[in-house]
């Protein structure tokens, strides 16, 4: 038990820094990820033919290549064109656009899934379009996309991961300089394997409950991911 | 009767949860009998067929197949099954395969027949039933009628002593339940033992030789059906079978 | 003139890491493969301990990010056996996808109608002919939409191991980008041929589902 604490004493100020910065990472990538979602998405169902195309070009390319690959062109890439992003803003930015287009499909299905009888109805008692997205579709889509949103919301602490390999010292990143420095790889990738459990069980909780709360009879919908 | 009955129930009971479904039913089948059992729905006569083939295990009572006590712990229930075939409500045919799959499946991989052996035996049991051009038809091909004649050759196709049919008819658009009727009353015919839960009183009055009356778990009284369409012995019975004639009765008199 | 020979060369050398990609893909997927088809079938039809045993797995696995389960393997491998980085890091990888992959196979097992099973136990088939020749052909069918997924993201996660270094397409795109100094014409380039490959693959599985689909 000794032990424990002195290995607990050692790493843990660093590892508690760096669940922080996973943590905010977490946030930020998905409310970015909603405000280019959403938009994605109603741009997708709802779009004339080129702001369609450009919606399916930037989901079909966010999913279509690796997280790394992104992070990596944001990171290291852009400079080449100009732009220069410090890792952090790289690792938001790009961790929230990927995210967005995973995001878009799952409110995509959620609107297709309202129903088109739904849009009849609104504008037959003389809502415009507009009107009708706001105050009839997207209100039942969101209460639809949620189970799916929630599994994208756990899933998001784990895909900040990756960010530990453009130097941002989140989680991961902690543990590999630890690991460097204490010589015990194993050990620490255990114990960041534990807190991600940890994480992820905390976020299982706060988004079951959160969907219990908004609960809706009548709109379920379920949609797989990690 | 020198031989054994086919099949011998003593004493059954069942219960599910709280309710008991079965309670305390015992008779027997002999050889080339053809039994019908009749009842308002709910109670108990699907749950009995599947006791019968162990599908569903009994919490009491005994019951023999031939001279064989299934219920007695330590039986092999898959080597018994292959005796007792059985014709489902829902046909059950197994969606990735052909008919003809369908009906040598249970020939080669628990027979452990050859294949070409299987494939002759299975088209003639497709043949018995008068399918033998769907042979390589998927069950999604196939209409209502069709999918439980194949059912019932994939059930033959394993030579049973005794064939279970629970409501085979039941899930079948009107149009189409004559034709299973039809191979249902030629196996009869051939010498077949079968057990049949139906609501077809037409079948019951024509093709059975006794006809058991089953309500609340209990048998009420069993007997020929001519017996029991037109002299029964209880007051329930005769209400029962005069309800149901009545509406079967008038629908075959409009068909004639 | 030179500036396209350049790309040229660049492209021919990230191709060549095509192979390897594909190859930890492959790899990945056929481990997840057989480590899935397992733990669901032990989730849906095992005793106690081994449905324990099986969900324990895929929830503490799918919990933790794949790049931390390939580190931990990667080093708990390198411990013991004498694997190379391709090798470990593939099977690390396939580990970690047959978590997924149980999930997505124990869905498809609970689709199968019930009927299948009473049909085939009624004709005498013992419980382990019934899943082997009933039921999980058509698991495996209902399947493959859900799996077509999962295929996609370990072919993306394969970028993964250019980490413990097995030079697959990413880790030959930053070689690259640290010879020429041209960073975003090498990861843009990885970026374009991972895209292909994703979309490539999605349109096999696509027919493969088209083909298999079954009709209940």
């Amino acid at each position: 038990m000794d032990n424990l604490t002195v290995y607990l004493q050692r790493v843990g100020p660093d590892l508690l820094e760096g669940m922080i910065i996973s943590l905010e990472l977490t946030l930020v990538a998905l409310s970015l990820g909603v405000l280019v979602g959403l938009p994605a998405a109603l741009a997708r169902v709802y779009g004339g033919t080129w702001v369609r195309r450009l919606a399916i070009a930037y989901i079909e390319i966010f999913r279509g290549t690796p997280l790394l690959v992104q992070l990596f062109i944001a990171y290291y890439g852009l400079p080449d064109l100009g732009i220069t992003l410090s890792r952090f803003t790289a690792a938001f930015i790009t961790l929230g656009l990927n995210s967005g287009a995973y995001q878009a499909e799952y409110f995509r299905g959620a609107i297709q899934a309202v129903g088109s009888g739904q849009m009849i109805a609104a504008r037959a008692i003389g809502m415009t379009r507009i009107q009708a997205i706001r105050y009839i579709i997207l209100p039942q889509a969101l209460r639809l996309v949620l189970p799916a949103w929630s599994n994208e919301a756990i899933s998001m602490v784990k895909y900040t991961a990756v960010v530990f390999l453009i130097a941002v010292p989140d989680l991961m990143g902690k543990a590999k300089i630890l690991a460097g420095r204490y010589f015990n790889p194993i050990e620490m990738y255990l114990t960041v394997a534990l807190i991600y459990i940890f994480l992820v069980a905390v976020a299982t909780w706060l988004m079951r409950t959160v969907e219990n709360k908004l609960q809706t009879p009548g709109l379920e919908l379920e949609v797989e991911r990690h | 009767m020198s031989d054994p009955p086919i099949l011998h129930i003593e004493d059954l009971y069942k219960s599910y949860q709280d309710s008991e479904i079965i309670k305390g039913i015992s008779f027997v089948v002999q050889e080339k009998e053809v039994v019908v059992i009749i009842g308002p729905s709910g109670t108990g006569k699907s749950t009995l067929l599947r006791c019968i083939n162990l599908l569903t295990r009994p919490d009491k009572g005994k019951i023999w197949l031939e001279d064989q006590e299934i219920t007695a712990p330590h039986t092999n229930v898959d080597k018994i099954r292959q005796r007792i075939g059985m014709v489902f409500q829902d046909f059950n045919l197994f969606n990735h395969m052909t008919a003809l799959q369908n009906v040598t499946i249970g020939m080669t991989r628990v027979l452990k027949m050859k294949s070409t052996e299987a494939r002759d035996k299975g088209m003639w049991e497709l043949e018995r039933v008068g399918l033998s051009e769907k042979a390589h038809q998927y069950p999604a091909q196939l209409s209502g009628g069709q999918k439980q004649r194949v059912a019932i050759a994939r059930a033959l196709g394993m030579n049973p002593h005794i064939m279970l049919f629970d409501e085979p008819t039941s899930a079948l658009d009107p149009e189409l339940i004559g034709e299973v009727l039809g191979v249902m009353q030629k196996l009869a015919e051939e010498g077949m033992t079968m057990l049949v839960v139906t609501h077809e009183m037409g079948f019951a009055r024509e093709v059975s030789d006794r006809i058991i009356f089953m309500e609340n778990g209990y048998i009420v009284e069993q007997g020929p059906p001519k017996k029991m369409f037109y002299n029964p012995e209880l007051e329930r019975t005769r209400n029962f079978l005069w309800k149901i004639t009545e509406l079967y009765g008038k629908q075959e008199e409009k068909e004639q | 003139m030179e500036f396209l020979q350049n790309l040229l060369l660049l492209f021919r050398y990230l191709i060549a890491g095509t192979w390897v990609t594909l190859g930890v893909t492959a790899i990945a997927l056929s481990t997840g493969f057989g480590v899935g088809i397992l733990l669901a079938t032990f989730r849906v039809y095992g005793g106690a301990m081994l449905r324990t045993i099986a969900a324990l797995y895929s929830l503490v696995i799918r919990a933790v990010p794949v790049i931390v389960v390939i580190f931990i393997l990667y080093f708990v491998i390198a411990r013991f056996v004498d694997l190379s980085p391709f090798l470990s890091g593939s099977l690390a990888l396939g580990i970690a996808s047959g978590a997924y992959q149980s999930e997505v196979f124990r869905g498809a097992i609970l689709s199968v109608p019930p009927g299948q099973m009473l049909a085939a136990r009624a004709i005498g088939m013992s419980r382990v002919k019934a899943i082997r020749y009933i039921i999980l052909p058509q698991a495996l069918r209902l399947s493959i939409p859900p799996w077509s997924n999962e295929a996609a993201i370990v072919l993306k996660d394969s970028s993964l191991v250019y980490v413990i270094g097995v030079a697959e397409i990413l880790r030959r795109a930053e070689y690259v980008s640290a010879r020429t100094l041209q960073p975003f014409i090498a990861f843009g380039a990885a970026a374009l041929i991972y895209f292909s490959l994703t979309f490539l693959t999605n349109r096999a599985l696509d027919w493969l589902e088209q083909r298999y689909r079954v009709l209940m």
